[in-house]
C-alpha cells in the first residue's frame, strides 16, 4: 500500500467510526485501525461473524440504527478504496513523524504470528475509549470476580453468562444495563449495590431534563429489573468476597455519607459471580507520549484536553469519545463527527465538501457533556472506600502488592503519587502496567487529585521478535 | 559543619548518608521525591567491566567495596543488592581479541577478570557459536530507587533532614564563601558547604550557585519484558558496549545489555542518543535494541515487551564525573556528571565528597587519590571555564 492518507483513526468504536465516516464523506483518505475483529468497539461489540445468527444480541444494544448506518457508510468507502479498514491490528506506540504522525501497529490477523505495520498521516485521531475503574476489596482477586465491563463484553461478544447467581456493585448508571442484560439472559441477579444515594441525580435537574433520551433508557432498565425482581440497593457497597478457590459469598454493607461501612449492616449473600465497576478511566496510552495536555474530567480522572473542535494541545492530533472524558456512546458519536470536521478544516483541502461548522453537533456535545458531568457528580468514588481494605488485601494483583505495602510507602517514604509507589513497591509494574491498580493506588496516596495514568510508551505487549524484524522490513502503509 | 546536599537521587542520598555518618549537619534539598529523576530510569548497574583504567575505574573499585558495606549496614534485601557478575561476549574472533586486551589492562588496574571460552556454560540460553567472552565476577545489581530511599532514611537516622524545594541561588559572605542556599520560595538554608548532586540538572544548579559546570543529557531507552522463570544469570553485554560508553560520536548508538531481575522481568538496555531533553518515543531505537537482544538470546523472539522507559544520563564533555570543591565559589562541591554509572559510583562519590568536606580520608576515600575528577580540569588558572 503506497497511496497517501490524510488521517489515521485509532479505535473503531462509536467515536472512531463516526469520525472516519464524516472524514470520508468530506473527501479525505482514511485509515481506521482497531484491535477487534469487527468495528463497533466495546459499546457495539458483536459475536464473531459466523456466530451472529446463533447468538442474537440485538436486545442488548442501544443505537443499533446508528451503528448500521455507520457500517454501511464505511463499507461504501472501503469499496472505493478511500477507506483502509485494518482490523486485528494492535497499535503499540505512536510517534511524531516529519510531516505528521507514525502509528506503529502489530497485525495479528494470523495469530499467533504478528507483523509490524506503520501507518503515516498528517492527522491522527485517537478514539481508544476507556476501561473499567476498579477499587480493590478483600477477596477481589478470587476467580468469579469480574469487572462490570467484562461481564457486558462476554454477553455482547459471545453470549456468555459467566454465572448463575450474580451480585453487581460499584457506582454509576452502567451497572443498570449490565444487570438488565444478565437478567435477560437467565442469570439470577441477587443484588445491585449502588454506592451513591438515590437522591444524587436530583441535584442536577437541568442536565437531566435536557437529555430525555437518557430518561427513557433509564426507565427501560428499571422496567427490566422490576420484571426480573432484581433488588437495587443504594448507599450500599460490596466490601468483601469469600470462597475456596472461587467466590461463594459476597459481603455487602450500607455506607455512611463518606462511604464508610456502617457497623451492623453487613450482609452475606451467596453468589458465584461478582461484577464490579466504579465508572471508567480514559485510555490515554497513545496520547501521553505525544505530549497531549490533560484536563480534569470531573469524575476523578484526567482526560485529553480538547477545544470545541476536539483538537488536543498537539497540532494535528485529535481526540474523541471517552479519551476526552467518559460520557457514553451518543456523545462519542457527536465528538467523532466534530473532530472529523476539524480535520477537514485544518487540512485546508480546497473544494472539499462537508466543512461547514457543525453547530448542531457541537450543541449535542455540550448537552451530553453536561449530562456526563452531572452523572459523575452523582456517582463519585466514596471518599472513605479504603476503610474496606485490610492491610493484606492485594491492591496490585500482578505483583502481589498489598494495601499495607502501599500505605507504608506513603508513610515511610512520603510517596505522594502512584509513580513513586511503583518505584518503591512494584505496584503497577506487572502485566497490566497499572491499568487495574493505578486508580486505587492513586487514591490511597494522593486523595483529592484526579487520576492521571502513568505514561506507557508500549501501549500493548508485543513480541521482541516482531519488533526485531520491524527494524529491517516494516510493511509501510504510507 | 552545616552541609546542604542539592538532589535526592542516588548520588545525593549517598553523599547525605556518608556526610551524616561522619557527623556533619546535613540537609537534603530536592524539588521532588527521592530518586525521581535519572535514578529511577536506569537498570541499577554496579559495573567494573565497562570501565577502562583511569580515574573513573579507581572510583568504581572504591564504590564497589562500599556497596558491599551498604548491603551489610542496610541489609542486601532492602536495596536488592545482587552480586550476579557480568559476562561480556564477543561476536567475532577480532572483537574477542580486542576484548581480551581490554580485560588485561583492567586486570592490571585491579579488576577481577576471567576469560570464558564457552559462554554457554555460564549462560545456557545464549546464542550458539559465539567465540568467547570475559566474566567479571564483581559486577552487581541494585534496585536504585529502593537504594536511594534506604540511604536517605539511614542518613536521617544519622541526623540528616530533608527539605522539599528548589535551589535558587547561593548566599555568600566574606570572601565570596557560601553561607547558605536560597530556595525558590525564598527560604534560606544556612550552609558552610553545598553539594551539587543534581544529576542531569547539575549544570543548572551549578550556574545558580555561581559555579557553572557543563552537564549534558544523553537519552537512553530501556526495555522490560514480561516476567519469566530465571533464564539469564548475569549481566550480559556485547563487547560493543565497551566502545560505546566512551564514545563521543553524535547520534544514536545502541549495543545491547541483557539481564534478568528478581521480579522475573528481563531488562534490555541501553541506547545512547544526544537529543537534548527530547522525551519523544523513538520506535526505531526500540526495534534496534530488540533485534540486538534477540541475536544474543534467540529465545527472546517469542517473549513480550511490556514496558519501555527512557531517561537522561548526565555527562561531562570528557565523560568523567565532576567531584570536588569548585575553586570559584568556596563551599560549593560538585558531585554530578556520572553519565550512565551514577548508581554504581554513588557510594564512592558520597565517601569522596565527605572526605573532601572533612579534609581527611573517609571510609577508604582519600581525596589525593581522586584528583582526576576535580572540577579544576575544566578551569583555567583564573577560574574561568576553558
Amino acid at each position: 500500500m503506497s497511496e497517501s492518507r490524510d488521517l489515521v483513526v485509532v479505535g473503531a468504536g462509536p467515536a472512531g467510526m463516526a469520525a472516519a465516516a464524516t472524514a470520508l464523506d468530506g473527501g479525505l483518505r482514511v485509515v481506521l485501525v482497531d484491535s477487534g475483529a469487527a468495528p463497533g468497539g466495546q459499546f457495539w461489540r458483536h459475536p464473531a461473524l459466523f456466530a451472529r445468527e446463533t447468538l442474537p444480541t440485538a436486545d442488548l444494544h442501544h443505537g443499533l440504527s446508528t451503528y448500521r448506518a455507520l457500517c454501511s457508510t464505511l463499507s461504501a468507502h472501503e469499496r472505493t478504496g478511500r477507506l483502509t479498514l485494518l482490523l486485528n491490528h494492535h497499535v503499540w506506540t505512536t510517534a511524531r513523524d516529519e510531516d505528521g504522525f507514525a502509528v506503529h501497529a502489530m497485525d495479528r490477523g494470523r495469530a499467533p504470528e504478528e507483523e509490524a505495520v506503520v501507518l503515516r498521516a498528517p492527522a491522527l485521531l485517537v478514539a481508544t475509549g476507556a476501561y473499567d475503574r476498579q477499587l480493590p476489596f478483600p477477596g477481589w482477586d478470587l476467580p468469579g470476580v469480574l469487572t462490570a465491563g467484562g461481564l457486558q463484553s462476554l454477553l455482547k461478544g459471545g453470549g456468555v453468562v459467566p454465572g448463575r447467581r450474580v451480585v453487581l456493585g460499584g457506582t454509576g448508571p452502567f451497572l443498570l444495563p449490565v444487570a438488565a442484560a444478565l437478567a435477560a439472559r437467565g442469570a439470577k441477579v441477587v443484588a445491585v449495590c449502588e454506592a451513591a444515594a438515590p437522591s444524587a441525580w436530583l441535584r442536577h435537574p437541568a442536565a437531566l431534563l435536557r437529555n430525555p433520551a437518557k430518561w427513557a433508557e433509564g426507565a427501560r432498565y428499571a422496567g427490566t429489573l422490576a420484571r426480573h425482581r432484581v433488588p437495587v440497593r443504594t448507599r450500599t457497597a460490596i466490601v468483601g468476597a469469600e470462597g475456596e478457590g472461587r467466590v461463594a459469598v459476597v459481603r455487602t454493607a450500607a455506607l455512611d455519607t463518606d462511604g464508610r461501612p456502617l457497623p451492623g449492616t453487613e450482609r452475606r449473600i451467596e453468589a458465584d459471580t461478582v461484577g464490579v465497576g466504579w465508572g471508567f478511566v480514559p485510555q490515554l496510552d497513545l496520547l501521553l507520549p505525544l505530549g497531549c495536555g490533560l484536563g480534569d474530567a470531573g469524575d476523578g480522572t484526567m482526560a485529553a484536553a480538547v477545544d470545541d473542535g476536539q483538537r488536543t494541545t498537539v497540532p494535528g492530533l485529535y481526540a474523541a469519545g471517552e479519551t476526552c472524558g467518559v460520557g457514553g456512546a451518543a456523545l462519542a458519536v457527536s465528538e467523532g463527527r466534530v473532530a472529523a470536521v476539524s480535520v477537514l478544516t485544518d487540512l485546508c483541502a480546497p473544494g472539499r465538501p462537508g466543512t461547514r461548522r457543525p453547530a448542531a453537533e457541537r450543541r449535542a456535545v455540550a448537552r451530553h457533556r453536561a449530562f456526563a458531568r452531572a452523572m459523575a457528580q452523582a456517582h463519585p468514588l466514596p471518599p472513605a472506600w479504603p476503610a474496606w481494605l485490610t492491610d493484606d488485601t492485594p491492591v496490585c494483583r500482578c505483583e502481589e502488592v498489598t494495601a499495607g505495602a502501599v500505605r507504608s510507602a506513603r508513610a515511610d517514604h512520603s510517596a505522594a503519587d502512584h509513580r513513586q509507589v511503583k518505584q518503591l513497591t512494584r505496584a503497577g509494574m506487572g502485566w497490566c502496567q497499572g491499568r487495574m491498580c493505578g486508580p486505587a493506588v492513586h487514591c490511597l496516596v494522593a486523595r483529592g487529585e484526579p487520576y492521571a495514568p502513568a505514561e506507557r510508551l508500549i501501549a500493548t505487549p508485543v513480541t521482541l521478535g516482531a519488533l526485531a524484524d520491524s527494524g529491517e522490513s516494516t510493511s509501510d502503509h504510507t | 559543619m552545616k552541609v546542604v546536599v542539592v538532589g535526592a537521587g542516588i548520588v545525593g542520598a549517598a553523599c547525605a548518608f556518608h556526610a551524616a555518618a561522619a557527623g556533619l549537619d546535613v540537609t537534603v534539598l530536592d524539588r521532588g521525591p527521592v530518586g525521581a529523576g535519572t535514578t529511577s530510569r536506569g537498570e541499577g548497574n554496579i559495573l567494573l567491566s565497562d570501565k577502562e583504567p583511569g580515574p573513573e575505574l579507581e572510583l568504581a573499585r572504591l564504590s564497589r567495596d562500599l556497596w558491599d558495606e551498604v548491603g551489610e549496614e542496610l541489609g542486601p534485601e532492602t536495596v536488592e543488592l545482587e552480586a550476579k557478575g557480568g559476562l561480556v561476549v564477543a561476536s567475532t574472533p577480532e572483537a574477542l581479541g580486542a576484548l581480551h586486551a581490554f580485560a588485561a589492562r583492567q586486570a592490571g588496574a585491579g579488576v577481577r577478570t576471567q576469560a570464558v571460552e564457552r559462554v554457554g556454560e555460564l549462560e545456557p540460553h545464549i546464542a550458539p557459536g559465539l567465540p568467547g567472552g570475559v566474566h567479571y565476577p564483581q559486577d552487581a545489581q541494585v534496585q536504585p530507587v529502593l537504594a536511594a530511599a534506604a540511604l536517605l532514611r539511614a542518613a536521617v537516622r544519622h541526623g540528616a533532614r530533608t527539605h522539599t524545594g528548589e535551589a535558587a541561588a547561593a548566599v555568600t559572605g566574606a570572601g565570596g564563601r557560601i553561607t547558605g542556599v536560597r530556595t525558590a520560595d525564598g527560604t534560606v538554608l544556612p550552609a558552610e558547604a553545598v553539594v551539587n548532586a543534581a544529576g542531569t540538572w547539575g549544570g543548572e544548579v551549578g550556574r545558580r550557585l555561581g559555579a557553572p559546570v557543563e552537564i549534558l543529557p544523553r537519552r537512553g531507552f530501556v526495555l522490560v519484558t514480561e516476567p519469566l522463570p530465571p533464564m539469564i544469570r548475569h549481566k550480559v553485554y556485547s563487547a560493543d558496549y565497551v566502545a560505546n560508553v566512551a564514545s563521543s560520536d553524535e547520534g544514536l548508538e545502541t549495543s545491547c545489555v541483557v539481564e534478568g531481575t528478581r521480579a522475573g522481568t528481563i531488562l534490555i538496555g541501553a541506547s545512547r542518543e544526544r537529543v537534548g531533553f527530547d522525551t519523544a518515543m523513538n520506535p526505531a531505537v526500540v526495534a534496534t535494541l530488540a533485534a540486538q537482544a534477540c541475536r544474543l538470546f534467540p529465545f527472546l523472539r517469542g517473549v513480550h515487551l511490556i514496558r519501555a522507559y527512557r531517561g537522561f544520563r548526565p555527562y561531562c564533555p570528557d565523560h568523567l564525573p565532576v567531584i570536588g570543591p569548585d575553586p570559584r565559589v568556596p563551599g560549593v562541591v560538585h558531585a554530578c556528571g556520572h553519565e550512565g554509572a551514577g548508581i554504581g559510583l554513588a557510594p564512592g562519590t558520597g565517601a569522596l565528597v565527605t572526605a573532601q568536606l572533612l579534609g581527611r580520608p573517609w571510609r577508604g576515600a582519600d581525596p589525593v587519590a581522586h584528583t582526576g575528577l576535580l572540577p579544576d580540569r575544566f578551569l583555567t588558572t583564573g577560574g574561568v571555564p576553558k
